[in-house]
């Protein structure tokens, strides 16, 4: 399910002062209430784990050994080893950083793009907007799977695929938020003072339209992270993602599966990364609206 | 309600032509020779060569576009690359496999979901509801794939207790819903999650609503409000959300019909890539892309008719 | 004299514990009295009105010296007791008649709901009671509104289908909260007849909230004031029309609407705002026109005029 775009907060005027301090009061809102709790602790977990990966993985994830292939757990290889030989928690914890790069990467392109493009809709001319509406819906149409098949069988499978599947994804859900904010912005007075002014169109855009949008797209961008990461881990599982070698929870998950007859433990190890990363995004980021939703906190002016 | 009809048709079809242009241009987009683009590098010149006669490559841009829109309108979806059979006729064919799957994933989703959404607004503030709120939102967070893997894992490989392949033969019904119940549950369980959320807002909306107050004034019992009044105004609300993401269930059907190995628009579409069978592909995200939009549509009316407010006006 | 329907000694409603929105009220109302409670927003009369059928949140707490409704101990009634009072002890009917239903439910659905206790009694014969109390209270076309929708009806109609709803139950009180402020002065008319016809007919005792001073003028027999949550003043309906004992009741009569002489400049205002009830003194000390040093401090005694024994106001003034 795409986010629901018109549950995200309208954020405060840029300007006010104490923004970093507005962070930090949000965040212990956040971690006082169970969901926010356990979400931090699992996106710790995981941003940690990718971050550290090279120190901390035991072997070279992609080395092959095949005398020692799908070996039991045991304490050289805490996970056991996949139908290769390659130790899965290796792949596990590389798998993260795969993760991690993959959903950072293909949402700050997003995000770039979503910008500009929800910012010309809103502010621009009424054609132009309804354009790019119906462009919108027409890509939202589709299931993200079926996008993701279609430009894989045109661009073949790789990172590069998974990263431009997951930029046409996102791209018409975030440019619509950005397009409702500029266009509720832009009949407000301090814009319109600007307005008589004279200032330019990239000027407004830019100093008054820009700072205000960009809070609830990266809410919007938070909340999105843990259907990233499954789209990312959805299209390896199919063999459509990153490289086999690669290591991937979707590529594990993959593996297992042709191999679940003989051992369950690929699929485990596989799987369970992928529900922590998952649940801890989600339960982080609903935490994360639930905080900064002025209906919810009325101290926090809307 | 018909010129309600006709204009979001009409919609639904100029959304469908973005759809296809956009296919269309995609193919172009790619540097090198289209044909290989779509049929992969492996396909024979003869292949190459009825592709671009089917696609009319060698005419000008606008000409192919017209082409193909105008094939697209009669309902040509082109061939398979490989047995030169009609895509239309291919998708038919495994259209009902993947309606039935999503059907069955849709009454999950509803009656456990609305089932979980009633037991939380009941012990609303309670730590119950919570508990139901942490559980729906991680069914909505897991991936449909992984839940899909290991509800195979559990119930087919080790306790073996239903079929880990296949959707029956056709005339065995039994065996034929003995297969569709854990697709189906890895693909409604999202839904369960979203429901139930969705649910508990509405029917909390809705116990704050005057005429909950007239009823307690005259002390009909908390049930019957509960569940005459509110989950039947919740329910209203809730509905078109629910039957417009109806479409959207066939995204996870792509993951249960290669998880359990079931014939379906899905693994047809996949197969398709796997193979670089470009018409296949192409037809079967026009259709879903098609099925999505009628849903809406199909959603739209229900609703419109289910509401006596709106029912009036008709 | 009969034993009062609704008998109200010391009652207080407190939210949270923090806010007073009713102190210490003393309030009677007899079989077949129409008795009023006016006052600003905010004074506390609807909390009141919703207190007496136990129609509050949790976090209103009531409490009180004695608070019975039809004989019953209201302080500590259970659920099932509730139930069992709250329609053929006392109905209620609210201020907006066009959310007072259930929208997408028939009106004779809902009001063969709120039949529920009448377990022994088929569906056709609970239609027929409701077919006539809908006739009897002038709803054309009574059978057809069975099956109609809250919206395809009027604010006046619905209204007067809640006051069937209400002969329905043949309650002891009738609590009317703001009846008629969302309609217009010629469906206000037919109300008031209604209600005029269930006490002379039944010998309903209704309480009517209201700050419309012209209705209450019309048709209550007695008249409570409230401010800042406290009543202070209460008296027969003439008397506190034509002589009211308390200052801030006269600044009320002075700020209708109706009653202005032609030729005013502006529009008299009470200046000021309700203070936070419970303060020390009179809560009206700092709006009031002839406010003293004894006003300030100490509990304002609650006493009669000297005209009229039946006729107190919580005044220093109010003796002399």
């Amino acid at each position: 399910m795409a986010t629901d775009v018109t549950s995200i907060p309208a954020p405060p005027i840029a300007g006010e002062p104490g923004i970093p301090r507005r962070m930090a009061l949000t965040f212990v809102e956040v971690v006082s209430h169970p969901l926010g709790a356990i979400g931090v602790l699992l996106v710790a977990l995981i941003v940690l784990t990718a971050l550290l990966a090279p120190v901390i993985v035991p072997y070279n994830p992609t080395a092959i050994s095949v005398k020692e292939r799908l070996a039991d757990p045991s304490l050289t290889h805490l996970l056991g080893t996949d139908q290769l030989g390659r130790d899965l928690l290796s792949r596990v914890i590389v798998g993260t950083r795969t993760a991690m790069t993959v959903a950072l990467t293909s949402l700050a392109v997003a995000l770039a793009i979503a910008l500009p493009l929800g910012m010309i809709a809103g502010y621009g001319p009424r054609w132009l907007d309804a354009l790019f509406i119906l462009l919108f819906d027409s890509i939202s149409s589709l299931p993200m799977i079926m996008l993701g098949l279609a430009v894989v069988v045109l661009l073949g499978p790789g990172v590069s695929t998974v990263i431009l599947v997951i930029v046409l994804y996102s791209v018409p859900s975030y440019a619509r938020l950005v397009r409702t904010q500029t266009l509720s912005l832009k009949t407000r007075d301090f814009i319109k003072a600007e307005q008589a002014m004279n200032a330019g169109t990239m000027r407004i855009l830019f100093r008054h339209v820009l700072p205000n949008v960009v809070g609830p797209l990266l809410i919007l961008a938070c909340l999105d992270i843990s259907t990233v990461i499954t789209l990312e881990a959805g299209l390896s599982f199919l063999g459509l993602g990153v490289k086999p070698q690669i290591p991937s929870w979707g590529n594990i998950l993959s593996d297992g599966f042709s191999v679940i007859r003989n051992s369950p433990v690929p699929v485990i190890a596989g799987g369970v990364p992928l529900i922590l990363a998952t649940i801890g995004f989600t339960f982080f980021g609903e935490a994360l609206r639930d905080a900064l939703d002025p209906k919810l906190n009325p101290e926090r002016k809307p | 309600m018909i010129t309600f009809l006709l204009r979001r048709t009409g919609l639904a079809v100029v959304i469908l032509v973005i759809v296809a242009i956009l296919l269309f241009l995609m193919m172009h987009m790619i540097p090198g020779d289209p044909t290989v683009v779509a049929l992969g590098p492996r396909s024979t010149p003869e292949m190459r060569e009825a592709f671009r006669q089917m696609m009319g490559l060698d005419r000008p841009f606008i000409e192919q576009l017209g082409l193909f829109l105008a094939r697209l309108a009669h309902g040509d979806l082109g061939q398979d690359v490989w047995s030169r059979r009609p895509v239309l006729t291919m998708i038919l064919e495994v259209l009902p496999y993947t309606a039935t799957l999503a059907l069955a994933s849709f009454l999950w989703a509803v009656t456990l979901g609305v089932l979980l959404g009633c037991i939380a607004v009941v012990h609303h503030g309670k730590w119950g509801d919570w508990l139901i709120g942490l559980v729906s939102i991680a069914f909505v967070a897991v991936p449909s794939f992984v839940v899909a893997l290991y509800s195979l894992l559990v119930f087919a490989v080790w306790l073996n207790w239903l079929p880990a392949i296949g959707a029956g033969e056709p005339g065995d019904l039994a065996a034929q819903l003995r297969s569709l119940i854990l697709p189906s549950f890895a693909v409604g369980l999202g839904w369960v999650g979203y429901v139930s959320r969705l649910i508990r807002a509405a029917m909390i909306e809705a116990m704050g609503e005057d005429y909950v107050r007239t009823l307690r004034a005259y002390g009909v019992a908390e049930r019957r409000i509960t569940y005459r009044y509110a989950l039947k105004q919740a329910l209203l609300a809730v509905l078109p959300v629910i039957a417009i993401g109806f479409g959207g269930l066939l995204t996870g059907s792509v993951f249960a019909e290669i998880v359990f190995t079931r014939p379906g628009l899905g693994k047809m579409t996949y197969d398709a890539v796997m193979s670089r069978n470009f018409p296949v592909v192409m037809g079967t995200v026009l259709v879903t892309s098609g099925l999505y939009v009628a849903c809406m549509i199909i959603a739209d009316a229900v609703t419109a008719l289910l509401d006596p407010r709106v029912r009036s006006t008709l | 004299m009969t034993a009062p329907v609704l008998d109200l000694h010391g009652l207080s409603v407190n939210y949270g514990g923090v806010f007073p929105a009713v102190i210490g009220v003393d309030l009677a109302v007899r079989p077949g009295e129409i008795v009023g409670i006016i006052g600003e927003s905010g004074s506390g009369k609807s909390t009141l009105a919703h207190a007496a059928l136990g129609l509050l949140p949790k976090v209103a707490r009531v409490s009180g010296d004695r608070f019975m409704l039809a004989g019953n101990d209201m302080l500590t009634a259970g659920r099932n007791t509730l139930a069992r009072l709250r329609g053929p002890a006392a109905a209620m009917i609210f201020q907006n008649p066009m959310t007072a239903f259930s929208p997408v439910h028939t009106l004779g659905r809902q009001l063969r709901d709120l039949l529920w206790r009448d377990r022994d009694q088929t569906k056709a014969q609970k239609r027929e009671r409701i077919v006539k109390a809908l006739r009897d209270v002038g709803t054309p076309d009574p059978a057809g509104k069975l099956d109609a929708y809250p919206f395809q009806l009027s604010g006046g109609m619905l209204q007067r289908v809640a006051i069937a709803a209400t002969l329905l139950m043949r309650p002891s009180l009738l609590i009317a909260d703001e009846p008629t402020t969302a309609l217009d002065v010629t469906m206000e008319a037919q109300i008031l007849h209604l209600m005029r016809t269930l006490r002379d007919e039944a010998g309903v005792a209704i309480l009517v909230i209201s700050h419309h001073l012209g209705m209450i003028a019309e048709i209550c027999d007695r008249v409570a004031v409230m401010y800042a949550g406290r009543i202070i003043e209460e008296g027969p309906v003439e008397a506190i029309f034509r002589s009211p004992g308390h200052p801030y009741t006269q600044a009320l009569l002075d700020c209708e609407p109706a009653l202005i002489l032609p030729g005013i400049g502006r529009l008299p205002v009470i200046a000021g705002e309700v203070p936070r009830p419970g303060g020390p003194g009179c809560d009206f000390v700092g709006r009031c026109r002839h406010a003293e040093e004894r006003c300030r401090s100490g509990a304002v005694p609650w006493q009669a005029l000297r005209a009229d024994p039946g006729h107190h106001a919580r005044c220093h003034r109010s003796a002399s």
